[in-house]
């Protein structure tokens, strides 16, 4: 059984443009993902396919004006919005992406101690702490005084000392140094083998590869594939769909070649297949309905000619 | 507190010190100018209704003996050196010397205005706060029209109201004054003070809340839409645990600051509160100054209203340096 399983997710903003005309922006469709205890899942995909929305779905924290259809489960049962208020900052924790989710008063020691639920909090922290590099003083400290990577660093250890069957690690490392990044995907690793799932979004698909499981690409809102790391060499020719295979050889390490074009605006998504647009494969049997999420070759895929 | 800090805490104070001596001067010149030129006769103020008992020589003695037959340079400077030397003058309606008057009105405002401030600081806080974290609720919409209607009502509108709801109609408390009418001042005991107190009291602190509530609702609004209260709830954190780790210390700094800054405005209120309840403070004593042209009692006021403001910002500036961790243990990494 998987520990959480996202099925048909959609979220939607409402707008309001000039008088009572509503705009609809679908910025997350049809997402099917699963994460498996002790396992890590990476995720990649451009900026503003829905990435640390789904972090937030997860947890509950979506901005109130946000329309959101689909299930969650967790542990087998559905995350209602009392069970994720139940679980969350215990069972579930959440990396933020940014900095700026640090209690800017508030020393942060005791921001890392705050996650630790049983045991000596003060000494997992300092532990934490000096696994990270982080000097002793830095408990001390408050956000202001902290470098980013710093910073980064406390934002990663709040999530390291809670003991939470899954982590969602929402872009944890930019701005650190390699030595630490190392170390943090070393700790991520660790914490996976002990049983823990961990789904960590990343534009860094090289590392990713090193220490995941799966990576699931994400593109306009919604899963495009699901693929074993394994399947990520040579010129992509084991990816399942075309996004998939184009991001991966726009990598610099690989050809550098760009995908043309852009990801269709979350307020006019096109009918049929969301990559049709941009897509080289594209058939007119593509336009005409979202192609469903399907098993292939031990991964998932989300397009109609992918073999 | 390093050492960094309190030398600029020094250098902080010995400006605003220099600022506030200049500023002195100027209010002084000012004040000083427009009484000159105000259509009061001080003669006649200080005479009162013997005014046709006395006769033109009479008058000009009058004049010789407070100095009004200089040109008004020459009184300023007379009064600004004897004011260097600590010397106030004599005011002209109470015989008095003005240091002595304004000693033991301001004991009487510095009561009242220190109930109305520390009783308005606590409850709006408390008003906005409650406010912010039920926001659309029945609760928030009342507050908040409460505050907009009060932030727009004249203190001495709302002082009659009082009087006439209070003193007159349910004759809970007096009418006015500072203590019981015909009582000897000895045998006038702190309850007496204290039911005199309550009515302009409240009076100010009704008004005084509005401000320091509306602003720490917005505050903390502010501070509940952030990404570090987002990040506490996805920790797990609610309600009024998460308000007082995280909420409490981003709002407090903004309100007390606001609190002190606003002494203007709660000295502003107590002229006219004590007008309206003759209660014997230093706002009263102003206006009589005002009205019967008695310029060392008003100059005395104003010098003393000024530095009661100035006092106001300055601690509402210095707040941040003590308090803020931002400043205080700035240090560069
Ligand atoms: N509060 C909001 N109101 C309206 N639209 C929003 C809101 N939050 C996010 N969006 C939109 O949702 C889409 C997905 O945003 P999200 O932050 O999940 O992207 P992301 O994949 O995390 O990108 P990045 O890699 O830059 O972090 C974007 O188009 C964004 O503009
Ligand atoms: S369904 Fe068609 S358009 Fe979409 S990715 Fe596959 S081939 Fe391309
Ligand atoms: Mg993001």
């Amino acid at each position: 059984m998987s520990i959480l399983e996202v099925e048909d997710l959609s979220i939607s903003f409402k707008q309001y443009t000039g008088g009572l005309k509503q705009k609809h922006h679908h910025v997350i469709t049809d997402l099917t993902v699963t994460l498996e205890a002790g396992e890590i899942l990476a995720v990649v995909g451009a900026s503003g396919s829905g990435k640390s929305l789904l972090a937030h779905a997860i947890l509950g924290i979506l901005p109130s004006n946000a329309g959101m259809s689909g299930t969650i489960k967790y542990a087998g049962d559905e995350l209602t919005a009392a069970r994720q208020r139940a679980v969350r900052g215990k069972e579930i924790v959440l990396v933020p992406q940014s900095v700026n989710y640090l209690d800017p008063l508030m020393r942060v020691g005791a921001q890392v101690r705050t996650s630790v639920k049983q045991g000596d909090a003060i000494r997992a922290q300092r532990k934490v702490f000096q696994r990270y590099h982080l000097k002793s003083d830095v408990e001390n400290m408050y956000p202001f005084q902290l470098s980013g990577g710093m910073a980064r660093r406390t934002l990663l250890s709040t999530a390291m000392v809670s003991e939470a069957n899954v982590i969602i690690a929402d872009e944890p490392t930019p701005g650190m140094d390699p030595a630490v990044i190392v170390e943090a995907l070393h700790h991520f690793r660790e914490l996976a083998d002990n049983g823990c799932a961990v789904m960590l979004i990343t534009h860094d698909i090289e590392s990713a590869l090193k220490i995941a499981d799966k990576i699931a690409v994400f593109y306009a809102g919604t899963t495009v594939e699901v693929a074993p790391v394994d399947d990520f060499f040579g010129n992509g020719e084991a990816l399942r769909h075309p996004y998939s295979k184009a991001l991966w050889r726009a990598l610099p390490q690989n050809d550098f070649i760009p995908i043309r074009g852009s990801q269709p605006d979350p307020s006019a998504l096109p009918s049929g297949c969301l990559f049709a647009p941009r897509c080289e494969k594209a058939t007119l049997e593509c336009g005409q309905a979202r192609p469903e999420m399907r098993n292939l070759r031990n991964g998932m895929v989300r397009c109609i000619h992918a073999t | 507190m390093n050492k960094r800090v309190n030398r600029h805490i020094g250098l902080f104070l010995l400006l605003k010190s220099v600022r506030m001596a200049t500023l002195l001067v100027a209010i002084c010149f000012i004040s000083f100018l427009l009484i000159k030129n105000s259509p009061i006769d001080p003669i006649q103020a200080y005479i009162g209704a013997d005014m046709l008992k006395v006769g033109p020589e009479q008058r000009e003695k009058i004049a010789e003996h407070w100095g009004l037959d200089q040109p008004i340079i020459v009184q300023f400077v007379s009064w600004g050196s004897a004011l260097l030397t600590g010397d106030l003058g004599t005011s002209m309606i109470y015989r008095r010397p003005v240091a002595e008057i304004i000693h033991e009105r301001f004991l009487h405002s510095f009561v009242l205005m220190i109930t109305a401030w520390v009783l308005s600081g606590i409850i709006g806080f408390a008003m906005g706060v409650i406010s912010a974290m039920k926001k659309d609720t029945w609760v928030d919409k009342f507050i908040k029209w409460y505050c907009y209607t009060l932030a727009s009502t004249p203190t001495f509108w709302l002082g009659l109201l009082m009087l006439i709801v209070f003193a007159v109609w349910l004759g809970w408390f007096p009418v006015g004054l500072g203590v019981p009418a015909g009582v000897l001042a000895e045998n006038v005991t702190i309850a007496d003070r204290i039911h005199h107190l309550i009515l302009p009291a409240m009076t100010l602190s009704v008004i005084g809340v509005a401000n320091v509530a509306l602003h720490t609702r917005q505050k903390l609004l502010d501070v509940l839409a952030s990404e570090y209260v987002l990040f506490a709830r996805a920790r797990g954190e609610h309600g009024f645990g998460l308000f007082w780790r995280h909420g409490l210390r981003n709002v407090a700094m903004p309100a007390i600051t606001l609190q002190f800054a606003a002494f203007s405005e709660l000295f502003g209120g107590a002229v006219l509160a004590e007008q309206v309840f003759s209660y014997p403070g230093l706002g009263q004593a102003t206006v009589e100054a005002g009205l019967r042209g008695d310029v060392p009692l008003l100059l005395g006021l104003v010098i003393c209203s000024a530095l009661f403001v100035f006092v106001g910002n300055v601690i509402a500036d210095l707040i941040y340096y003590v308090l803020d961790p931002r400043i205080r243990e700035r240090r560069m990494i």
